[in-house]
């Protein structure tokens, strides 16, 4: 079975640095694959590169078999990626339903269809807000507008950068227990995360990346079972 | 009382085009971050094109309600596809270059409209059409107000509420508000954002003909009006505060209570009224009535490389280049000559707004001000001090100077686009004061007689001057950039936040920065005054400010050396073309053609594909 | 100075956004050599608190002094001047000057150099900076242009930054987030050395619980806008409150 998401010798820069340098990475159907690895060592940089935005890259990205490497952010959304940053960039002016409304998209096949109603059903702290501008909520309620907001254009692949990042304890267990939901649903995930141990909790798969190179790859549980990989790659 | 009410009520008629029109500018860059100067000229165009259309339709369909309003909608129509057209062919190719770069271009499109519009429609003074059944006047306690004033009044809330359902109730509007925010995020949610974009730009340029069409029966049309409309639409824009519609309608109702009442107090200083309110504004209101703190993630992020030791390779380069320039009048004549000093000139005056553009991160629009501060400076004291050349050259700097203290202390409490739009309105006042002070300063005549030197008096002598002044003060100004003063600046402009941190008081610095930027604008107006032998107010209006903004981006506003490039390539060009029929359509076409083609500036594209020749590498990360 | 003066008292500190009390009649104080965290789920007010210490943010009630000396109201500049370092959640680094010159940028505006126009900035303090660059660990990156740094290390320029007026109190608001967790022990070390060596208070905010309860001298928990819970790590682990609005059960997710 080809994967959904294959990356074959990825490189990619930032302004004027590089900071990935021909990375090979895999994501089959309904997995959810994490990306360690300490700040600054090009986690949201690829997550970026898949997406098509800030960053001028070469190789390939193949998406459900089609090659995407040179397609503009907005056509690789169309194709069924959704995108939720690290800074979450939600619309602070906007209702959170208008928020939900920039991000719909028709619906397509192989993929869970999503309403308002049925992400309200997801994210109930959200459903009370639905007319607030989203500028007047807390980080925890941005976080979770910004992954509706990109459910509601229907995708089959999430990627998620940085989701437990700036959240308080209470709240990062709440997106763990919303991305096993995903997952749950037959979405894709392919999130970067610091915190290893909501990555343990939610991703079958890792990759740890250093300096732009991966440095191992495997079963989640592995890298969670031995310490030796994980000092070698995360000082930890 | 009567006579009371009809004055608000002409207003409020006139605040209606300036609305429109503001509206437009407000929204193309709320969403794309184009200042888009051309938009005056797409308001000339629509009363030009509504002139015809309405003519053509009499003659099809007889000179009925229908047959006149409907040739009103379809000349904003043809205007808004002409609007798109502009964005898809030219903007859509730069929107990755540095924030501003796009209104360098879109002036290139005002001068190309300016002459097509003159070829089609000739350059008389055209009289506009009457709409049926609204000829004459009504009688409001006694007092006349012409009938069409009412269809006027009307049409600003009217198209105020359509905008708000609009922006508001359908998928499009809050597409528009998203991308206003934030646009690289609307493209990642799956939107076309170059859809978005042209869309944006049709509804904006289909505002600005609407505007021009409806008041034809007003008005009429005219090849001035593009820049009559664009000083009043911009003051509207930031008085109401940038992208807020609705603070784009209040700010149009007041300005058109200050033009009608203006008008009656003291009729010569509508101008400077509408500029002072506007400066009065932004000191208390810092981001118009209706405005919010400058949006951000919408302009590109340009990351300057540090400043590095000059090589001596460059070093060598720039000795060969004075050596050469020194040279000069061995191999070129008169003419050439006097090409050579406007371009000496013209380097210094664009050095001087580069560095308060690139290392001070403040893009200025009204560096004339200074520039005509020295030349007058200059001229003003042989007219009536009689002082000698030497004297008054030392003097035009400190007068500038003294100039940009009082300017740059309201102007540095902004930042970014409503920063370039104080200065502008600054500049205005100047100009006007200086147009319309007539007595002191000969008003439209100018001043003349102002005598070189005998020492001087020749053309190559002076020459050497000019070549003297202008080498020393480029060298002290790019030395200003790398002392402590310099490197403050610089701080100021990469992190407000970080150079508040250790203790900089970046308005201070940036105050400073103004105030020397203007004196050296100051010398090469000086220097220009007596170059010239006279003086007169075009040298600090709006078309002055441009050129200077015009170098600063065709050199490259990240190179130090991009401001000469610049200045020489624009001055040169100008030169070239002038001798031309249709020089206006040549020059913007030259413009829009050097932008698209040197999106890094000239300078830039030498240093990217030339550079390893002379050993001036690009930095790279190691 | 000896160690325990107080370095930073904030009293009955009050701020409200639009009707919402975003935080309420703080009162704390920091000592010398002082590692004291402030901690909360986000939207606790947190980074009000902090803004209105730097002097960002005009507080409605309350006043600050530091070493004594009332700066309520103080521009952000002046405050440093002081005596105040401060590092940012989100990095604040000058991006088109090398490591090296942002740290001289601060060693000359310390100097009172900010008007010089007629020096070379390149030249100015160069062995100084190269100094600081030695005790926070970046030495080698001294000539790369710090837009183009990875993240960990620019926090580390910021504490160069910080260091360079020889501050008595160090404000550092998420200081690790972003980073690894070897590289966070690392410059929490560093930290700790540099409260104790030089008597440095330091008031820091962080997410990470094993930043907080591995180096913190003593724990503040901020809540709805209030001080909720203040002591020494066991204390503050063991409240119930702070169990329940922030730490939730999530010391115990994974925990392998």
């Amino acid at each position: 079975m080809t994967p959904l998401l294959q990356l074959s010798g990825v490189s990619a820069a930032y302004l004027k640095a590089e900071i990935l340098f021909g990375l090979d990475l895999e994501l089959g159907d309904g997995e959810v694959v994490a990306l360690v690895g300490r700040n600054g060592a090009g986690k949201s940089t690829l997550i970026k590169t898949v997406m098509g935005i800030q960053v001028r890259r070469s190789g390939s990205i193949r998406y459900d078999g089609r090659e995407i490497v040179r397609l503009p952010a907005h056509a690789i959304a169309r194709l069924g990626i959704g995108y939720v940053p690290e800074e979450r960039r939600v619309f602070g002016d906007l209702t959170i339903l208008e928020n939900l409304e920039v991000g719909r998209q028709p619906q397509r096949q192989g993929a869970p269809a999503w309403t308002a109603a049925a992400l309200f059903e997801l994210f109930p702290n959200l459903a009370e807000l639905r007319h607030r501008p989203a500028g007047q909520t807390s980080g925890g309620e941005q976080q979770m507008l910004a992954i509706a907001r990109t459910l509601m254009g229907n995708p089959r692949l999430v990627l998620l950068d940085e989701p437990s990042e700036g959240l308080a304890p209470v709240i990062v267990e709440q997106m763990a227990l919303a991305v096993g939901k995903l997952k749950r649903e037959g979405l894709s995930v392919l999130l970067s995360e610091q915190n290893l141990r909501f990555a343990g909790a939610v991703a079958d798969r890792a990759y740890v990346i250093e300096s732009g190179h991966i440095r191992f790859a495997g079963p989640m549980q592995r890298l969670l079972d031995d310490a030796d990989i994980r000092r070698a790659h995360l000082s930890v | 009382m009567g006579f009371f009410l009809v004055q608000v009520l002409t207003g409020l008629s006139s605040a209606a085009s300036l609305f429109l029109v503001a509206a437009g500018l407000s929204l193309i860059f709320g969403v794309t971050r184009v200042v888009n100067f051309a938009h005056g000229s797409f308001y000339m165009l629509g009363a030009y094109f509504g002139l015809t259309l309405v003519a053509l339709f009499a003659d099809w369909f007889g000179r009925g309600h229908l047959s006149f309003w409907s040739a009103i909608l379809c000349a904003a129509l043809v205007v808004g596809a002409i609007g798109a057209l502009v964005e898809i062919t030219i903007l859509r190719r730069i929107y990755r270059s540095p924030e501003l770069f796009q209104l360098v271009a879109t002036f290139g499109v005002i001068l190309v409209i300016q002459d097509l519009a003159l070829w089609g429609w000739g350059p008389e003074d055209k009289l506009g059409p009457r709409a049926p059944d609204l000829r004459g006047a009504v009688f409001i306690m006694g007092q006349p107000l012409p009938r069409y004033d009412l269809v006027l009044i009307a049409a600003g809330p009217v198209v105020l509420g359509l905008l708000w359902l609009l922006l508001n109730k359908t998928r499009f509007g809050i597409l528009i508000r998203a991308a206003t925010a934030d646009r690289e995020m609307v493209g990642a949610l799956g939107v076309n954002q170059a859809w978005l974009f042209t869309g944006v730009f049709f509804l904006g340029s289909f505002l600005a003909g609407l505007g021009g069409a409806l008041q034809l029966p007003k008005g009429g049309a005219d090849l001035m009006m593009d820049f009559t409309v664009l000083a009043g639409a911009f003051v509207v824009v930031v008085v109401g505060g940038m992208g807020s519609i609705t603070g784009a309608f209040l700010a149009a109702v007041l300005i058109g209570q200050l033009q009608a009442w203006g008008v009656l107090l003291i009729p010569q200083s509508t101008l400077v009224m509408m500029f002072l309110v506007m400066a009065v504004v932004l000191v208390v209101r810092p981001f118009g009535l209706l405005g919010r703190p400058e949006l951000v993630g919408g302009g590109r992020q340009m990351l300057d490389d540090p400043l590095r030791p000059t090589r001596w390779t460059f070093k060598a380069l720039a000795l060969l280049v004075v050596l050469g320039l020194a040279a000069a009048p061995f191999y070129l004549d008169t003419y050439g000559l006097v090409l050579l000093i406007d371009i000496l000139i013209f380097a210094l005056f664009a050095t001087a707004l580069h560095a308060i553009i690139g290392p001070g991160g403040l893009v200025s629009f009204g560096h004339a001000a200074f520039f005509g501060g020295g030349a007058y400076a200059a001229a003003l004291l042989v007219k009536y001090a009689g002082t000698p050349m030497e004297l008054n050259l030392v003097l035009a700097p400190p007068a500038a100077a003294l100039l940009a203290v009082v300017i740059g202390w309201f102007c540095v409490r902004l930042s970014g686009v409503y920063f370039a739009m104080l200065t502008l309105a600054f500049a205005q006042i100047v100009w006007s004061v200086v147009f319309q002070w007539g007595e002191v300063t000969g008003g439209d005549d100018g001043i003349l007689g102002i005598w070189r030197a005998p020492w001087v008096r020749g053309r190559i002598e002076y020459y050497y001057l000019v070549l003297a002044c202008c080498t020393a003060a480029i060298l002290a100004l790019r030395h200003g950039l790398s002392s402590p003063f310099g490197y403050a600046l610089r701080a100021g402009r990469d992190s407000p936040l970080r150079a508040e941190a250790i203790g900089i008081d970046v308005r201070r610095q940036q105050w400073a920065a103004f105030t020397l930027s203007g004196a050296f604008a100051g010398l090469a107006g000086g220097l220009y005054a007596y170059s010239k032998g006279s003086v007169f107010p075009n040298e600090m209006a709006i078309v002055r400010s441009f050129d200077g903004i015009i170098m600063v981006f065709f050199g490259g506003v990240q190179h130090l050396s991009g401001p000469l490039a610049g200045a020489a390539t624009l001055t040169w060009l100008k030169d070239t073309l002038f001798r031309l029929e249709m020089w206006r359509l040549l020059l913007g076409l030259a413009v829009i053609a050097i932008v698209i083609l040197f999106p890094q500036g000239i300078a830039g594209f030498i240093k990217q594909h030339l550079g390893r020749f002379v050993g001036i590498r690009p930095e790279l990360s190691s | 100075m000896s160690l325990g003066e107080q370095v930073l008292e904030a009293e009955g500190l009050s701020k409200s956004f639009g009707g919402v009390q975003a935080v309420r009649d703080m009162t704390f104080a920091v000592a010398s050599g002082e590692l004291v965290a402030l901690i909360g789920p986000n939207g606790a007010g947190k980074s009000t608190c902090f803004n209105m210490l730097m002097g960002q943010l005009a507080g409605d009630a309350g006043r600050v002094r530091i070493m004594g000396e009332d700066v309520t109201g103080w521009p952000p500049r002046r405050i440093w001047r002081k005596g105040v370092g401060r590092t940012f959640q989100i990095t604040q680094v000058l991006p088109s000057f090398t490591v090296r010159e942002n740290v001289q940028m601060a060693l000359l505006s310390h100097r009172r150099r900010l008007f010089d126009v007629f020096g070379r900035a390149r030249n100015a303090e160069a062995a100084v900076a190269d100094a600081l660059l030695q005790r926070v660990g970046i030495a080698a990156l001294a000539d790369r242009a710090c837009g183009l740094l990875a993240y960990g290390d620019l926090k580390r320029v910021e504490l160069a930054i910080a260091l360079a007026n020889q501050p008595r109190l160090l404000l550092m608001d998420e200081p690790t987030a972003g980073m690894a967790p070897a590289e966070r022990v690392a410059l929490m070390e560093l930290a700790a050395g540099i409260a104790k060596a030089d008597g440095v208070g330091i008031l820091f905010t962080e997410h990470d619980m094993d930043v907080v309860f591995g180096h913190a001298d003593r724990i503040m928990v901020m809540h709805r806008g209030s001080l909720i819970a203040e002591g020494s790590p066991r204390e503050v682990r063991d409240d119930p409150e702070v169990r329940a609005v922030y730490l939730g059960s999530s010391l115990d997710l994974g925990d392998r």
